[in-house]
């Protein structure tokens, strides 16, 4: 297609703006946070000595550090595992046109619209052991007295997971209802006719077509995971005993308490650095399908 | 053609950035050499104080400040915010910014010297130390968390004691036992409490500063007043025989909390008390406010000591407020400076607040009966400064600690946590 040289013109000087905004806001300040985090800035009085790469091997040394990374991997695990099997199930029950389903739809959508911060403050309730869950499973005749939940250092980062699930499951269900609708009744027709039974049309036909759904949905939901500081400032500040801390939460409490600003934009080109593993596979991917 | 298009966006991008650089200076210049400088006519308060009695004692001063100086309009810049986490993170980003307030709230000792003081961004006030005659208004163990080089740096709003044990009278009343003055007499209470079914000591861990706050307590206890500060100067190492000693008085209480600690926030757990449901608790003497806000009544329903072994000591919380070097209007901010420090402004200020004047030898009538036992304390007891609330030692090493014992009251592990609160010390630069 064949452009004319005024609208070439006109789509640069519109797009100008943005590029130079993002350009100075983001990888700007990106390049900025790496410089600061090889120097040793500490306190509030900048200091741009350079420092090489202390920051960080101090920082892998961290032992909260350690801790938070294998919290930050083990929650994107669950993460991202239940949020496509539930996602996909949901979706692939409301492809089957049944009664009710922009009712269902929107139900399971609608917690996304909700921040984070809300969410996370009715989970709390819900996961605290004297006002929540406990109250119905007592009722229920369950002995619930060292049913922590929230409150056990070997349960809390699953109730935080519960949350981030309850919020995104629907986002995921949605995308896989769009990859559903996108793929063509003819498809499934055809092997219908051929004599595949419903389990073979999902597992050879419908899940390799949703294929690029899967991985968009990993991209969105894996960096949403990787970054999470909300949900789990709200429901438990990173407690108890470290069990939910996340880099998002150290970075917080070393730069904005400590003032150490060395070692948080560490921490943040850390956190950066994990998303972008995740991310630039997926873009190199797209690329090459377009 | 090619040009052209290249220059279009190279005109495109000059715009832009000539835009961006202009301001418009022109007009100020040229009239400012003629005109007297305008009067000053705002000044900015910025504090953490947003609701409660806290806001009412705010608004206390800022009215006495207009009574004197009614050609001044205050900016009550208050960020909401417990413990003044949010302000003080808005408060960094204004001073840095070059955008000070008037005059600031900022808990004395390390906070106000360590990070403000000694970074150049605090003016001295000796003079108008000197000029009002407080060198005597205050005690000498407050005049040190305010000075650095023998120069005074901010004035004491008011106090509040963080070593105190509340409980609940009817339960005491009950089981015919008193209130425990020595750490032993503290665990035999705690265990005949326990033994009736009832939680002896209530806490909560939700918000992390709780525990350090009951660890500063127990500190103090085992260690004395002379060990409190050396350790949170960096003079003593953290795997020493008395904190050792303390984990270890914290480790044998935590079998007497509530199990729920890591859901609840400070006031949840006066509620416990409050509820009947646990004995005691040990928080600063802000848990007056909260019992008052649920309609208790202090003496007849619960009551308050010092924290078990620490009587004839005072753990200090102290709010202050200094001039900023870069303050727009230092006169403004001087004269609320004074406001804070007269005996009115100390009076109406803190019977709002709840705490107690910092100036001694006030007044003590309209006072209740706990803040008059502290006011007369505060005047003789041996004062250290607040750990958990950013007094006593660099907020580095504060929050590394409120993580340490984030995970010892999970893991229990006394010599382990020792070692790593070494370390901690190390990684803050608390010790060499």
């Amino acid at each position: 297609m064949k452009y004319s040289k005024k609208d070439r013109v006109t789509s640069v000087l519109l797009l100008l703006p943005s590029f130079i905004l993002v350009l100075l806001f983001v990888y700007g300040f990106i390049f900025f946070s790496t410089y600061i985090s090889m120097t040793d800035w500490r306190g509030l009085i900048p200091s741009y000595k350079f420092v090489g790469l202390n920051q960080y091997s101090q920082l892998f040394q961290h032992p909260r550090f350690k801790v938070d990374l294998f919290n930050t991997g083990l929650f994107t695990l669950i993460f991202l595992a239940a949020n496509l099997f539930l996602g996909l199930w949901l979706a692939v029950m409301l492809d089957r046109k049944l009664r009710g389903e922009i009712f269902f739809r929107n139900l399971f959508l609608f917690p996304m619209s909700v921040s984070f911060v809300a969410t996370g403050t009715i989970w709390v309730w819900i996961f605290n052991p004297t006002s929540g869950l406990n109250i119905i499973f007592s009722a229920l005749g369950f002995d619930t007295k060292n049913w922590g939940w929230i409150t056990d250092p070997r349960m809390a980062l699953y109730c935080v997971c519960i949350g981030a699930i309850w919020q995104m499951a629907g986002f995921t269900m949605a995308q896989y209802l769009a990859g559903l609708r996108g793929i063509s009744d003819d498809i499934r027709e055809a092997a219908r006719i051929d004599g595949a039974n419903e389990a073979q049309i999902f597992g050879h036909i419908l899940l390799p077509q949703l294929w690029p759904i899967t991985v968009g949905a990993v991209v969105i939901l894996g960096h949403i995971s990787l970054k999470i500081f909300d949900l789990v400032f709200v429901m438990t500040q990173g407690g108890p005993a470290r069990s939910t801390d996340m880099p998002g939460i150290f970075m917080f409490e070393t730069t904005f308490r400590n003032d150490f600003f060395a070692r948080g934009a560490a921490i943040g080109i850390v956190m950066l650095v994990m998303v972008a593993i995740l991310i630039v596979p997926y873009l190199i991917y797209s690329r090459r399908m377009d | 053609m090619k040009f052209k298009r290249l220059s279009m966006i190279i005109l495109m991008i000059a715009i832009i950035i000539i835009l961006g650089c202009a301001k418009p200076q022109s007009t100020e210049k040229s009239s400012a050499p003629n005109m007297p400088p305008p009067p000053p006519k705002e000044m900015t308060i910025f504090s953490w104080w947003t609701a409660g009695g806290e806001a009412d004692g705010l608004n206390e001063l800022i009215n006495l400040y207009h009574q004197k100086y009614p050609q001044v309009r205050i900016v009550n810049a208050a960020v909401a915010g417990g413990a003044g986490t949010n302000a003080k993170a808005v408060l960094k980003t204004r001073m840095l910014g070059g955008d000070p307030p008037g005059t600031f709230q900022v808990h004395g000792g390390s906070e106000l010297i360590d990070t403000w003081v000694k970074t150049g961004y605090m003016a001295p006030i000796t003079e108008l130390f000197t000029r009002l005659k407080l060198d005597n208004a205050f005690p000498t163990g407050l005049l040190e968390m305010i000075s650095y080089k023998k120069q005074y740096y901010a004035i004491p709003s008011n106090v509040h004691r963080s070593n105190m044990l509340w409980y609940n009278k009817a339960i005491f009343e009950q089981l015919g036992i008193e209130p425990p003055i020595t750490l032993d007499e503290l665990f035999k209470v705690c265990s005949k409490i326990k033994n009736r079914g009832i939680i002896p000591l209530s806490l909560a861990s939700r918000n992390k500063w709780e525990v350090t706050h009951l660890f500063e307590s127990l500190l103090l206890a085992v260690g004395g007043v002379d060990f409190y500060k050396s350790i949170f100067k960096g003079d003593i190492a953290w795997t020493d025989r008395n904190v050792i000693n303390t984990l270890d008085t914290l480790k044998r209480l935590l079998y007497y909390v509530n199990q729920d600690h890591p859901a609840l926030t400070w006031d949840q757990a006066c509620g416990l008390v409050q509820q009947g449901k646990a004995a005691m608790n040990i928080m600063g003497d802000w848990a007056k406010g909260y019992f008052l806000a649920n309609k208790w009544v202090a003496g007849k329903d619960y009551s308050a000591i010092p924290t078990p072994g620490t009587a004839g000591a005072f753990i200090v919380v102290t709010d202050t407020f200094g001039l900023p070097a870069k303050a727009p209007d230092k006169q403004a901010s001087l004269n609320f400076l004074e406001v804070v420090a007269s005996p009115e402004g100390q009076i109406a200020f803190n019977i709002k607040k709840g705490s107690i004047p910092a100036r001694l030898s006030l007044p003590m009538d309209a006072f209740d009966e706990i803040a008059k036992a502290n006011m007369i304390d505060f005047g003789k007891d041996s004062l250290v400064g607040s750990c958990a609330h950013g007094s006593a030692t660099i907020e580095a090493f504060v929050t590394a600690l409120n993580d340490q014992l984030g995970v010892f009251i999970q893991d229990k592990q006394v010599m382990k946590t020792a070692q790593a609160l070494e370390q901690a010390a190390k990684d803050a630069g608390l010790r060499k």
